[in-house]
């Protein structure tokens, strides 16, 4: 599965599973939060990679 | 100039699909359309060597004909490799076309295929290739070797090539400088006004398609998989070890992650031209996500994150590098026993 912001290279290039990141410059973060909460953000986001991962569905 | 000719089994006079299995063979001189060849190529000009292989034969055994061909074309001393014309032949224009990209990167001679342009080896080799539009009919044998032959002479001569529809190759996406009297805002307006009006306009670029990729089944339990993290941005440890270049990178690198719970940015750099690289620089778990990883391993919620990540730079890349580096990123990926990937791109 693919983490991007750049969904729509993800999408013309044929990725199945794609999960949309945070921005180009910290795909798996988010700069403006305080530490804590960014490991949330990021740990959500690798919770949701992960589903797709056991999913058969196209995401 | 001396050229070396490949051909498949029908085209080199042994026979049609019963003799596809055929080894690859060396024979003197010129065989079937390469005495055609050598005429449309003129004086000073001899095919010293044909090979002709089976079609099976030849993708079945990919690997094995390509370093023997290389072999013999060094042999042989040749200035020129030219391969086909294949017209619709799908397993021979696949061969053509590897032998092709094989000879030119290997010995640094020119190499000139041609095939119809549905033919399965022009969307694998066309950017790295000049495969001259041949059709499907082989009636159009010598109308097809005189444009092989033209084009051949120039590169060999090192003469600036020119438009795909001048020299009748099939478009290979590059874009090259050139001087035009109309500024781009000008030619933009121009063909959208043609578009308007229904009249006929030419795109000078044209998108590069691709192929659907099937869709691999899901991971059967996620808390028993053995996860790794790929990733696109250029994350390397300091000093940049395996040199990955910032564009058009050629190479990549597998990093350790073993006995670390999250990636400090004072032991990594980014090389990668095409982002500001100040965030992840800072703190790389924005791009290789690992603490979150550990995190949920410890947890049971995966089964295990493989100890390395793997990372190259993904910035205007000719499509032939990025292919060549994920079939090679996956060769180690299938066999440390991965289950599935991650791959983070900026």
């Amino acid at each position: 599965m693919q983490i991007t912001s750049a969904l729509p290279i993800a999408k013309m290039v044929g990725s199945n599973r794609v999960v949309l990141g945070h921005g180009i410059v910290h795909v798996a973060g988010d700069a403006s939060l305080p530490p804590e909460e960014e490991k949330d953000l990021r740990r959500r986001l690798v919770e949701r990679a992960l589903e797709t991962l056991e999913s058969d569905e196209q995401t | 100039m001396r050229v070396v000719h490949y051909v498949n089994q029908f085209f080199g006079g042994i026979g049609g699909e019963e003799a596809a299995g055929l080894a690859l063979e060396s024979r003197d001189g010129a065989v079937g359309p390469g005495r055609l060849l050598e005429q449309v190529l003129g004086d000073g000009s001899q095919v010293v060597v044909t090979l002709i292989c089976g079609d099976n034969y030849a993708v079945e055994h990919q690997d094995r004909v390509t370093a023997d061909v290389v072999k013999l074309v060094r042999d042989a001393d040749a200035d020129l490799f030219v391969a086909g014309p294949c017209f619709e032949a799908g397993r021979y224009g696949m061969a053509a076309g590897a032998l092709c990209t094989a000879v030119q990167a290997e010995l640094g001679i020119p190499a000139v295929a041609a095939m119809d342009e549905e033919s399965p080896g022009v969307d694998l080799y066309r950017e790295g290739l000049y495969i001259i539009d041949s059709g499907a009919n082989a009636g159009a044998m010598r109308d097809v070797l005189a444009k092989m032959a033209r084009l051949a002479q120039k590169l060999v001569d090192g003469q600036d090539i020119g438009s795909p529809d001048d020299e009748g190759y099939l478009r290979r996406g590059l874009i090259r400088d050139e001087f035009t009297d109309q500024t781009a805002a000008e030619r933009l307006v121009d063909m959208l006004m043609a578009k308007a009006k229904g009249e006929p306009f030419e795109s000078e670029m044209t998108s590069t398609s691709f192929e659907p990729t099937p869709m691999p089944a899901g991971v059967a339990d996620i808390t028993k998989a053995r996860i790794m993290v790929i990733t696109d941005g250029g994350l390397v440890p300091n000093g940049n070890p395996d040199n990955i270049e910032r564009v058009a990178a050629t190479t990549w690198g597998s990093y350790s992650m073993a006995d670390k719970n999250e990636l400090k940015g004072d032991d990594y750099e980014i090389y990668h031209g095409g982002y500001d690289p100040r965030f992840v620089e800072e703190d790389p778990n924005r791009l290789v996500p690992l603490d979150a990883l550990r995190e949920l391993e410890a947890e049971g919620a995966i089964g295990e994150l493989h100890n390395e990540f793997i990372s190259t730079s993904g910035l205007v890349n000719p499509l032939a590098n990025t292919r060549r580096m994920g079939k090679e990123m996956v060769e180690k990926v299938k066999e440390e026993g991965v289950d599935a990937v991650i791959l983070t791109s900026t």
